[in-house]
């Protein structure tokens, strides 16, 4: 296959950027996304040239460190896909594609297509957690859960942090990556004790980073490439209603309400 | 060099206990005043990091990836042994000890792999507790499954992503500590050597990936939580950033490697699909559970699977070994495939893969139940693959996966340098010669939530620790040589990329320290791994320059690392003219072809001291006395 690749360059945070167009050559079908783009910087690296800096480590689609703009669409066509797990075969010989990286005001870009994250990591430190210190564990089957609970709080605990619903949302929210924590803890018994202060402090630290709210258009859900649903968000929304109404003062004052 | 493991004297189950009770405490008061570097952020750095934090440590961490959820662990798939017998199959931590041991073919450490089977159950406890959704039956218990090497089902897992789960739960105890002030995150920092006064580790020296600052933190102990070296053959389950500098660098300043050549090639794997492949991808092993693994009979059978008749099919491991079956041991699975292949009988493009065949586990269970115990594995392999693998059978390949060689430590997971502590994969600890499926997962937060965190205590309560000035001698030297090699690896400027020599070093290793090694071969590794690094100092292309982000360079000195290491690895695998576990060497075979293991000559473990880039390294022993199992022939037949 041969493809027509326009790439967003960028040299830092600070500098403009712009889409430059590449040719790929010789593509196999077979070859993930990635490997296209292994192709693409091969050569360009042999003509002395800077390669595409983008984010990617165990291309099999768990780490969520890859993700990037695909003619518009994060992670690309099909659903459920991560970049990495994306295949060549999606497209066809001849085909022209942009390639951007995540546009967020929270998730600035560093280069080329690689953006910072690391406000995801500082919404679980606002209390992505279930707060129990190693060695103060009780017996594991001490506290029997129902199998469907534990299913639906695996369903969305595989959230991988890539940061799609954030790039697909045209509010730039965080609702989906939020509340998919949230419910995956809200869902099981463990998570009870901080429920409330949970939902409070998390959905703050996202309004801090600079993520939009949520106004329900259902995109982050197309996107995510481990098909976590909105559902999840109106758990959230429950969650942060009833701790609004019925939080401690304690716990409102932690959470700044 | 001295190796002295300090094992505790007294019965194999109370010395963990007596370890403890001798340990000296370090005032809780105190904790705060010293500051402890991990370097990692995976199940085992993640979760050392999280718990020092939590005992009051001042705690900097570090990862080269954007962020510490980041880290390898993710990947693992399967699931975590631990001795729970909640099934009441006759499990118990002793046979967890005795089938470890045996797994890893008689080289481990029985002491280490004890403790490890004991401090099992805690793991489970404590994931549990904080929220990891691990599979539970509909009475709200937990589920378990099978495993290669065991006849107990004692395997915890999260659908197939178990060690994402755990990694989450334990990145999360890590970010609570962050929010608590204790623990300070240093994502995309690269660390890129050692710094040691008066041969004591007392910091590192790291790289800015973003920004490409050099610089140098100074603590009172170092921790290396870095994973495996899986990455030297070029492709491997690794992900891509995976490599071996941290323990490399470590170990040029003082670090004995322990076991280099011991690296596991798992049997159920996607195989190659072409030259730009760029990783492999693992299908879990907990997929042999309902998989029957099979090749035609006849050689260059192409037919498709379908059309091959019951009869005409070699189900080899059913044969080979009817006591486990298709859950055998990874080693022996491997090298079962890899025969069949040579064969001639090996399947799909060039005949390098055999079949793992869910046929009869969906007629007898449904593909419901099979989609519930496998769905996300089985969607991985038809994006890969493009084929279905509840109509069609899987196609899969042995690759490199784990390396159970890593820094050697003693028993409270300290390298031969004062002050480096090594944990998880990065040690060479408890795995032996084969690591068993489930284990790594155990080990990593073993030593991470359970060991370190007393035994770093003890090491800093009886040591006279002086404050190391950041302009100290010693300090600075590290660093110039740091700065300086980067800029030399930048101003080479030749016509070659990075990959291109990393592929290149990959097939040298596949082909000569892969799943069958002979001295001939290593010895043209030997000659071949120092011309190739030659060349890689004088045609290497890395554009760009050193104060950005450039993933280039990134790869440069990492691959560098790899071309010195390579031969550490192949001059283990040289010497030891044995069969074991991962290690096999053609030379030393029964006559069925199993491995033949020569424990007169190598009952130890090996530990080698660096004596300089182009000289051979110095090999040690640590002999292993095993006092409470007896040396066998390991059978799985």
């Amino acid at each position: 296959m041969n493809l027509t690749l326009h790439v967003w360059r960028q040299t830092s945070s600070t500098a403009a950027g712009k889409l430059v167009t590449y040719q790929a050559t010789a593509i196999s079908p077979d070859m993930s996304f990635l490997e296209m783009l292994d192709v693409v910087n091969e050569g360009l690296i042999e003509r002395g040239e800077l390669p595409i800096a983008f984010d990617h480590d165990c291309r099999e689609g768990i780490c969520g460190s890859c993700g990037m703009m695909i003619n518009g669409v994060a992670h690309g066509p099909p659903r459920g896909t991560a970049t990495c797990q994306l295949h060549m075969r999606s497209f066809r010989d001849g085909d022209t594609i942009y390639i951007e990286p995540w546009r967020a005001r929270a998730f600035p870009v560093l280069k080329d297509l690689v953006v910072d994250r690391s406000a995801f990591d500082r919404i679980i430190a606002a209390g992505g957690f279930v707060g129990v210190s190693t060695g103060s564990a009780p017996d594991a089957n001490a506290l029997p859960i129902a199998k469907g609970d534990a299913d639906a709080a695996m369903d969305a605990a595989q959230c991988i942090g890539c940061g799609a619903c954030v790039a697909a949302c045209p509010n730039a929210s965080a609702m989906l990556f939020t509340a998919a924590k949230a419910g995956h803890l809200a869902m099981l018994p463990q998570g009870q004790p901080e429920r409330s202060r949970r939902a409070l402090s998390m959905v703050k630290q996202m309004d801090v980073e600079g993520f939009g709210g949520c106004t329900w258009h259902g995109e982050c859900q197309e996107a995510c490439p481990k098909e976590i649903r909105i559902d999840w968000i109106t758990r959230l929304y429950h969650d942060y209603i009833v701790a609004n109404a019925t939080a401690r003062d304690e716990i409102a004052a932690e959470a700044g309400i | 060099m001295e190796l002295n493991a300090r094992i505790p004297a007294g019965p194999l189950a109370e010395k963990w206990d007596r370890r403890k009770f001798e340990m000296k405490l370090v005032n809780p008061a105190n904790k705060r005043r010293y500051t402890v570097i991990v370097v990692g952020s995976g199940l085992a750095g993640g979760s050392a990091a999280a718990t020092l934090g939590e005992l009051g440590y001042k705690v900097q961490c570090f990862c080269f990836q954007d962020s510490p959820r980041r880290a390898h662990s993710i990947a693992a798939q399967g699931g975590i042994n631990a001795a729970k017998n909640y099934q009441n199959d006759g499990d118990s931590i002793w046979r967890l000890f005795y089938d470890t041991v045996k797994g890893g073919d008689f080289r481990a450490r029985e002491a280490n792999v004890y403790r490890l089977a004991q401090i099992s159950v805690n793991i489970i406890d404590q994931c549990v507790a904080q929220g990891v959704p691990f599979a539970r039956e509909y009475g709200g218990l937990l589920a378990n499954r099978s495993f290669g090497g065991a006849q107990v089902s004692r395997t915890f897992y999260a659908r197939g992503q178990t060690g994402q789960q755990l990694l989450l739960g334990c990145y999360q105890a890590l970010e609570r500590q962050v929010a608590a002030g204790t623990v300070t995150m240093f994502a995309r920092h690269e660390m890129l050597d050692l710094v040691t006064v008066d041969g004591v580790a007392r910091g590192i020296v790291t790289r800015d990936l973003l920004n490409g600052a050099v610089e140098t933190w100074l603590a009172d102990a170092v921790v290396l939580a870095t994973g495996g070296y899986g990455n030297v053959f070029y492709l491997s389950t690794n992900a891509k950033g995976c490599n071996v500098t941290s323990t490399y660098r470590a170990y040029k300043r003082g670090a004995a490697f322990g076991n280099p050549c011991f690296t596991q090639i798992h049997p159920t794997c996607i195989p190659v699909a072409g030259d730009h492949q760029s990783k492999l991808t693992l299908m879990s092993e907990s997929l042999r559970n309902d998989g029957r693994v099979w090749v035609p009979k006849r050689k260059g059978d192409h037919r498709a699977p379908g059309d091959i008749a019951e009869g005409e099919r070699d189900y080899y491991l059913e044969r080979k070994y009817p006591s486990y079956g298709n859950l055998s041991p990874r080693d022996i699975a491997s090298r079962a495939a890899k025969e069949v292949c040579d064969e001639g009988r090996g399947v799909g493009p060039g005949g390098r893969g055999v079949y793992l065949d869910f046929a009869d586990a969906i007629r007898r269970l449904g593909e419901d139940k099979i989609r519930e115990r496998y769905g996300n594995l089985f969607q991985m392999y038809q994006r890969i693959t493009d084929e279905n693998p509840y109509r069609l059978p899987m196609r899969i390949y042995p690759a490199v996966h784990y390396t159970m060689g890593g820094l050697w430590v003693d028993y409270d997971l300290m390298s031969t340098i004062p002050g480096l502590f090594v944990i998880g994969e990065a040690n060479f600890s408890d795995h032996g010669a084969n690591r068993l499926g489930a284990s790594a997962l155990m080990q990593g937060l073993a030593d991470g939530y359970f060991i370190l965190p007393y035994t770093i205590g003890d090491y800093l309560a009886t040591s006279k620790l002086e404050k190391v000035e950041a302009d100290h001698d010693a300090v600075r030297a590290v660093e110039a040589e740091v700065a300086g090699r980067t800029k030399r690896l930048i101003a080479i400027r030749g016509k070659r990329t990075v990959d291109s020599f990393h592929r290149e070093l990959g097939k040298i290793m596949w082909e000569h320290c892969g799943m069958a090694r002979t001295a001939e071969g290593l010895q043209a590794a030997l000659r071949a791994i120092p011309a190739l690094r030659r060349e890689f100092w004088e045609n290497v292309s890395v554009p760009g320059g050193g104060e950005e982000l450039n993933q280039a360079l990134e790869k440069a000195g990492r691959v560098a690392d790899f071309l010195e290491f390579a031969e550490v690895m192949c001059a283990d695998a040289l010497h030891r003219e044995e069969s074991c576990g991962g290690h096999f060497r053609v030379e030393y075979q029964t006559e069925d072809g199993e491995a033949l293991r020569d424990d007169d000559r190598f009952c130890y473990a090996a530990a080698w001291e660096y004596q300089g880039t182009e000289k051979p390294p110095l090999l040690h022993k640590e002999p292993l006395e095993f006092e409470n199992v007896h040396l066998t022939t390991r059978s799985y037949k």
